[in-house]
């Protein structure tokens, strides 16, 4: 079997991705949306450059916001020296990426020693070392304020200022998309096929030739390079950047994208920064409770479906392929209801909840839920909640168990297409 | 080429208080199928962890074609033309068939730690992994992960790996175990085909296959090898008879 250089299939998915990527503004041309975007193809490219190390290496870092900030904070650095024209805007980010493999080439070189938990424990030690440092050397990453400036003083290529946020939403689609397709190149070269052996066995990596520690200290690198743009196009957006970027939150929320994604697929980590980044700013700005529901969103990810979004979405496709996704809709169609009632179950609590704590003191009980006033204090709501998630769970039950067996005949049926039908 | 392939002095090893390898002297000549025979435990995988250096050596000189390589890397030891298999086998089990073969060609090519290179554009690469892929039977396998063989097949694959970069110098430990008396045909025509004209080092229990396959046999037996000899000196051996071959697998041996 001859593999061509480029499928029609995959250079139809790669154009479409780009023109999805050029028409979206045009379609969420709010303010707000445009924002969110942006965050988005940000959010994206970092979350890529973690996976390079989580499932393609096999790193679990818990530091890789060191990377993604020290991009930022030079690239920051970089604008206002070039502010006053001279250096293209365009081409900052490079800056952050320099910053970051700079970083990778000095901290990698220490944290990539070692693989599997001592690699996750060094990483997290140097994620607070260099946060730590943050606060220690305000000249540099601004201390509490953070370092700003403006990005419309200098100058993009073909006179493009950067002024509008769309403008701007150009500038990071074009970079995510370069750096998308760079990052997915290199998983088909002889160093990223080596990645994946070294992850599944560094030990007999060793003895068809190669050095472990090299491999995973070259992906290190590389990864920084690519976290360290997405700090850059972070600076350029926002033109302020803080402490938080380099800090054990940012190194958090990266895991988690990549891993909600799915590690296992490229695409995956594309899934889960898009998602979490749309939950972050819209959940977020609807209910102070958002990172409750993030943490259960993600343990309910972990418990049931390990591979992540990705991988769901792959089995429900090898599914449709093999015309065995059919018989399968009456049975989501059940589930999804009974999921919802729970949904709104949980929501009702944690509202009520949420709505209590913050009022205290008020007098106030009301707790404001798509148009219904509910009163905290009383009893009756909290049992009417609590009864709701009740049935919907029972519902669940239910619905899942009678899935569950044409489910589990179904996989069998893909896993061997050749048996009783 | 002539010459000493691997040559072992004063090789020995202790783990903590315990002697394992109790000073080994050996030389195979290039282009020799030699084979280590002796009783379980006796550290015949111990001795290949050594001459492979994935243990190092506490006393003692291990020279390749040559050249001393007593404290190199395994990888280093690999570059120079040395490839071993394992007892327990040791693959890259997320990876399907090809893959893995790819990845034991890739370094011996010359494409090392290339980011710069398209895999599927490389022509040598992909062919030398489908030639040992033929060879080994596991072409209808090709997108199967490695993980998820039938145990004959991951042997097979192990062996796969082990010659698919060109090495000159093979080190099997026990490449028939666990196999059915057909497989283990196969198996022994497999390496024969694969090892000819290189330098064969084989720990093995089977007798049939010593006897059949092996040049010389050297029995080593509680960490020091206590006979080296061809197939009739050994079976001629008085204390070899008595420490080894008289008792289990007396029946086994001879059919050549
Ligand atoms: N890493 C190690 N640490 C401590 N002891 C070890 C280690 N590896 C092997 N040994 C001990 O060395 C001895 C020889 O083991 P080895 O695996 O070399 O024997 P063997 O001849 O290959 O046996 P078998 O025929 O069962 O494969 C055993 O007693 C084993 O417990
Ligand atoms: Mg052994």
């Amino acid at each position: 079997m001859i593999e061509p250089l480029f499928s029609r299939g995959r250079i139809l998915l790669w154009l479409g991705g780009l023109a999805i990527a050029i028409v979206l503004p045009l379609v969420f041309s709010k303010g707000f949306a445009v924002s969110l975007l942006c965050q988005m193809g940000i959010m994206v490219v970092f979350a890529l450059s973690y996976n390079m190390l989580l499932g393609q290496t096999g790193l679990l870092s818990f530091g890789h916001a060191v990377y993604y900030g020290l991009g930022a904070f030079v690239t920051m650095h970089a604008l206002n020296m070039v502010g006053k024209g001279g250096f293209p805007i365009t081409l900052l980010p490079l800056a952050g990426g320099a910053a970051g493999m700079a970083a990778g080439i000095l901290l990698g070189y220490v944290t990539t020693k070692k693989a599997g938990t001592t690699f996750a424990m060094i990483s997290l030690g140097i994620g607070e070392m260099v946060a730590a440092c943050s606060l220690m050397f305000p000249g540099f990453f601004g201390g509490e304020g953070g370092v700003s400036g403006n990005r419309v003083t200098g100058k993009g290529l073909f006179g493009i200022s950067y002024g509008s946020q769309t403008e701007m939403y150009y500038l990071i689609a074009g970079w995510a998309f370069v750096c998308v397709a760079a990052m997915f190149a290199l998983t088909q070269t002889p160093l990223g096929r080596m990645a994946n052996a070294v992850r599944d066995n560094p030990e007999r990596a060793e003895f068809v030739g190669y050095d472990p520690q090299w491999v995973r200290y070259l992906m290190m690198v590389l990864s920084g390079f690519f976290a360290g743009i997405a700090g850059g196009l972070t600076a350029l957006n926002y033109e302020i950047v803080t402490a938080e970027t380099l800090n054990a939150h940012t190194s958090g929320v990266v895991l988690l994208m990549a891993f909600v994604g799915g590690i296992g697929f490229f695409y995956g980590p594309i899934i889960g920064a898009i998602l979490i980044t749309i939950m972050q700013i819209a959940i977020g700005g609807i209910t102070k409770a958002w990172l409750f529901y993030f943490g259960l969103f993600f343990l309910f990810m972990v418990l049931y479906a390990p591979g992540g979004i990705a991988s769901l979405l792959t089995v429900q496709r090898r599914l449709w392929v093999a015309r065995l996704w059919w018989p399968l809709l009456p049975g989501y169609l059940l589930v999804l209801p009974a999921a919802l009632v729970s949904l709104a179950g949980i929501v009702a609590l944690v509202e009520m909840g949420y709505g209590l704590l913050e009022q205290e003191g008020t007098g106030e009980h009301a707790v404001h839920l798509v148009g219904l006033s509910i009163d905290a204090a009383s009893g009756a709501a909290w049992a009417g909640a609590a009864a709701l998630l009740a049935a919907g769970l029972l519902l669940v039950r239910w619905t899942w168990g009678r899935l569950e067996v044409k489910w589990n005949a179904a996989l069998s049926a893909l896993q061997n297409p050749g048996g009783a039908a | 080429m002539s010459g000493v392939a691997l040559r072992l002095q004063g090789v020995q090893k202790s783990f903590g208080k315990s002697a394992i390898i109790r000073g080994v002297d050996l030389e195979v000549p290039v282009g020799e199928r030699h084979a280590i025979i002796g009783p379980n435990g006796a550290g015949k995988s111990t001795l290949f962890n050594l001459i492979s250096a994935r243990f190092p050596v506490s006393t003692g000189r291990i020279e390749l074609k040559g050249h001393d390589v007593t404290g190199l890397k395994p990888f280093e030891i690999n570059r120079r033309g040395l490839s071993r298999s394992f007892q327990i086998t040791n693959l890259f089990h997320n990876l399907s068939v090809f893959e893995n073969l790819r990845c034991a060609v890739l370094w011996s090519l010359g494409y090392r730690y290339s980011f710069w290179h398209r895999l599927a554009g490389l022509r040598d690469v992909r062919r030398q992994a489908e030639q040992v892929m033929e060879e080994l039977g596991l072409a209808k396998r090709r997108d199967t992960p490695a993980g998820i063989l039938s145990y004959a097949e991951q042997r097979a694959l192990e062996i796969g790996i082990t010659i698919a970069g060109g090495a000159d110098v093979i080190l099997l430990d026990e490449p028939t175990a666990g196999m059915s008396n057909t497989e283990t045909e196969d198996a022994v025509a497999l390496i024969r085909r694969v090892t000819e004209g290189k330098t064969l080092m084989m720990v093995e229990h089977d007798m049939g296959v010593v006897f059949g396959l092996a040049d010389r046999i050297s029995v080593l037996v509680y960490g020091q090898i206590i006979a080296t000899g061809t197939p009739a000196e050994i079976r001629a051996n008085a204390e070899v008879q008595e420490a080894y071959l008289g008792t289990a697998h007396a029946g086994d041996d001879g059919d050549e």
